[in-house]
């Protein structure tokens, strides 16, 4: 046992610390840090920016852009860029699509998308979710059918995140409709440009546009772009899950949170009530950072620690109470959430403005990648043995 | 950063472990010794002591083995594991801990080396039911008034450890023989004895110099103490959980095994996050002890008191629930562990850490539970 990290962290520590407080725009780390949302413009630059310092992929293969860190390192390494405001580099790239490729992808398929992968050239969509295969992925029914040398994909995808901005979405498709079902599924990537997909929003409760649905009407998909062996979908769909687990517990924003109930309270600050939730929830976080410590400490080989679903599951419902705390302390200088400031037409701070879509969008944390239902069974049943 | 016992704090655990379970591997063993005074295993407490336990924490000058809060933690979490009646963090880890921390060279090689071989069982008098107990110079020693209670283990300590009020206002820490004092012990519901207390112009002896401000130190070992505490609770809840989980598996109601229904399954899949989340903090805790930082362990000691705390009374309470009614019965292990739980978060006194961890929010922008480094 050991508290104190090694000197070759230490220095590790800094020398992350040093380079996102340096190389990556400080307008876009304030942004980040007061909880404004970014143009799609910001985001590709921040990760152009981490990518040119080799520090966009250090997840990936070496030979593709990897740091061969230990998983502690990885973790500092995500935990500095939270702290530093520096916007994580965008996960459907570097910790989704990105791996599956460089694990299963032909060399072709490598040299063609890893680097733009990386780089942020490609933005790159999900396409998993359908209106009836959510938490049971395996219910989905978006076809591809094999038609000369293309695919022929018909279907629809739903809760694509960021979907508008996407140059490539990465799907599972049903290719063979006799297999038993998660059989019969293989991975397809698609130009969102191609004839045949077309993009719809989908309005949700904090008002804002995050996500969307994504139809396939005969979309030709060249054969070369699928990912692995026919029918080997299911395979990587549960390699990309496994590694999107990883590092899932949001520390670092949920600290900025509290930091910022601590800011903005002012003279409230002076009630003990508060005080105690401020200070109960700062001591779950606590538990929570140090059981990642553990977890990372353990993860062999990148394959991830079976406690790791406590981490999601705690996690997200640390996330949510802490945008409640900041919900309760904008009271009702959170209904200024559509004003415009700029043009005179609110009194009410930033973080009050934003603080109840945050609460409204935060519900989805305990949904999305697994719900915590989905992680409590996981728990019952492959740790408990139950 | 490491969390992980190195291979001698493995073999430290394992042979504890071994000890405990030739005695309490069958629950009904420790019924039937803490139905008897003094409530726990003279022989076994002898065999602890001829393996090196009850010296553990102290410096082998003062005639211990030199081994830190890690191990002490390691020790605690296996009596927890059996609810081991025996007085380890009573009379080595609090009694002990704060002679190591006041007591003279001389004191320490007499108090801690009788400790440390089994001869002499120790007791801290900290808690007052009323008026703080006084002490009044009177030439070479000292004299004590006052009651203090609950003194853990008080009834069977041959020699206790009493904080009590200076003429000047100070804290002192006073030596004072068990059969010097008029002594009530009783039991308490966890199994555990305890005892009133009652110094009337009783002879004491300073512990350590009798100048020195004896508040901070009665602090500090109340925060080692509370640490490991927490270990012990986590060796309870660990027990809680598994005996739980075995117990859906098995038992049957309208015709199936219980873990056919999944809102059982998900009240047990909480315990373990609430399990994890507290050895995580607790084992941090330790860790921050080893650091030898008294300021840092006190806040440790809060948030791991807070956490722990927490986590065993969901554990506790929801293994009770899930069990059903035999849980509530006294020859069935689960339900006297929660009371054992419920003992350990409270006997240490002083025990509101959220209160305490609310007063010192605006001390820091964001924890950081990895220290900088000092150069």
């Amino acid at each position: 046992m050991r508290l104190e990290l090694s000197a070759e962290d230490q220095a590790f520590r800094k020398e992350m610390r040093e380079f996102f407080t340096t190389q990556v725009p400080e307008e876009i780390r304030t942004a980040v840090l007061d909880g404004r949302e970014l143009s799609k413009e910001q985001v590709v630059e921040s990760q152009r920016a981490l990518n040119a310092g080799g520090l966009a992929v250090p997840g990936w293969p070496v030979e593709w852009g990897g740091r061969d860190w230990s998983q502690l390192q990885r973790h500092l390494w995500h935990e500095e860029m939270q702290a530093a405001g520096v916007p994580l580099p965008l996960p459907f790239n570097t910790s989704m699509i990105g791996p599956v490729i460089a694990h299963f992808g032909s060399q072709e398929v490598k040299e063609r998308f890893l680097p733009p992968t990386a780089n942020l050239d490609i933005w790159w969509s999900q396409g998993f979710s359908e209106p009836d295969a959510g938490s049971d992925l395996a219910g989905l029914r978006t076809t591809a059918v094999r038609d000369g040398d293309d695919w022929v994909v018909n279907g629809q995808k739903t809760w694509t995140t960021l979907g508008q901005h996407g140059d490539w979405i990465f799907t599972l498709v049903r290719t063979d409709p006799e297999a038993k079902k998660q059989l019969g599924i293989s991975m397809l990537l698609i130009d969102m440009t191609s004839p045949g997909v077309e993009v719809r929003p989908i309005q949700l409760i904090d008002g804002g546009h995050e996500v969307n649905e994504v139809w396939f009407t005969d979309v030709r998909v060249p054969g070369e772009n699928l990912v692995g062996e026919v029918n080997q979908g299911w395979t990587m769909a549960k390699f990309l899950l496994g590694n999107e687990r990883v590092g899932v517990a949001p520390v670092g924003s949920v600290k900025r949170m509290l930091v910022r109930a601590k800011q903005v309270g002012g003279d409230r600050l002076a009630d003990p009530l508060l005080r105690a939730r401020i200070a109960d929830l700062e001591n779950e976080l606590l538990a929570l950072e140090l059981t990642t410590l553990r977890v990372v400490a353990h993860s062999a080989g990148g394959a991830p620690h079976p406690a790791s679903s406590v981490l999601k599951l705690r996690g997200t419902e640390l996330q949510q109470a802490a945008s409640e705390l900041l919900l309760d302390l904008a009271g009702p200088q959170s209904l200024a959430s559509g004003a415009d400031p700029d043009a005179g037409g609110t009194d009410a701070p930033g973080w009050a403005r934003r603080a109840a879509p945050t609460y409204l969008n935060l519900r989805k944390a305990s949904i999305y990648g697994g719900s915590n239902e989905i992680q409590r069974q996981i728990i019952a049943r492959t740790i408990l043995g139950l | 950063m490491d969390f992980t016992y190195d291979d001698e704090q493995i073999a430290l655990r394992d042979a504890v472990r071994g000890l405990l379970a030739r005695k309490y591997s069958d629950f009904e063993q420790r019924r039937r010794q803490v139905a008897e005074d003094p409530g726990f295993d003279e022989s076994l407490w002898g065999e602890l002591a001829e393996m090196g336990v009850l010296g553990l924490p102290f410096s082998e000058d003062d005639g211990g083995m030199g081994a830190g809060p890690v191990e002490v933690a390691i020790v605690a979490t296996e009596l927890g594991r059996v609810i081991a009646p025996e007085p380890f963090l009573s009379s080595v880890v609090l009694a002990g801990g704060l002679v190591a921390l006041a007591g003279t060279p001389e004191q320490r090689t007499e108090v801690l080396g009788s400790l440390a071989s089994g001869e002499r069982v120790l007791a801290l008098a900290h808690l007052e039911p009323g008026d703080p107990v006084t002490a009044t110079p009177s030439g070479d020693s000292w004299t004590l008034s006052g009651v203090k209670e609950p003194v853990v283990h008080g009834a069977r300590a041959d020699q206790v450890v009493v904080s009590a009020t200076r003429p000047d206002g100070s804290l002192g820490l006073f030596l004072v023989e068990g059969d010097a004092a008029t002594r009530a012990g009783y039991s308490s519901y966890d199994g555990g004895r305890a005892a009133r207390i009652s110094f009337e112009d009783t002879t004491a002896v300073a512990l350590g110099d009798p100048e020195t401000d004896g508040a901070p130190l009665l602090e500090q070992a109340l925060a080692g103490a509370r640490i490991a505490a927490c270990h012990e609770m986590l060796g309870g809840m660990e027990v809680a959980l598994s005996a739980t989980t075995d117990y859906l598996k098995s038992r049957k109601q309208f015709g199936v095994t219980l873990n056919t229904f999944q809102a059982l399954n998900f009240r047990a899949a909480d315990m373990y996050v609430s399990l994890e989340l507290a050895r995580s903090t607790a084992l941090w805790a330790s860790m921050v002890h080893a650091t030898g930082d008294a300021a840092a362990t006190r806040e440790a000691a809060a948030r791991a008191g807070l956490h722990v705390g927490k986590a065993a009374r969901h554990i506790g309470q929801d293994a009770i629930q899930l069990h059903g009614g035999i849980a509530m019965t006294a020859e069935y292990l689960v339900g006297n562990i929660t009371a054992r739980l419920t003992v350990l978060e409270r006997f240490l006194g002083d025990g509101d850490h959220l209160s305490v961890l609310a007063a010192g929010i605006d001390d820091h922008a964001a924890l950081d539970p990895i220290p900088e480094p000092t150069a």
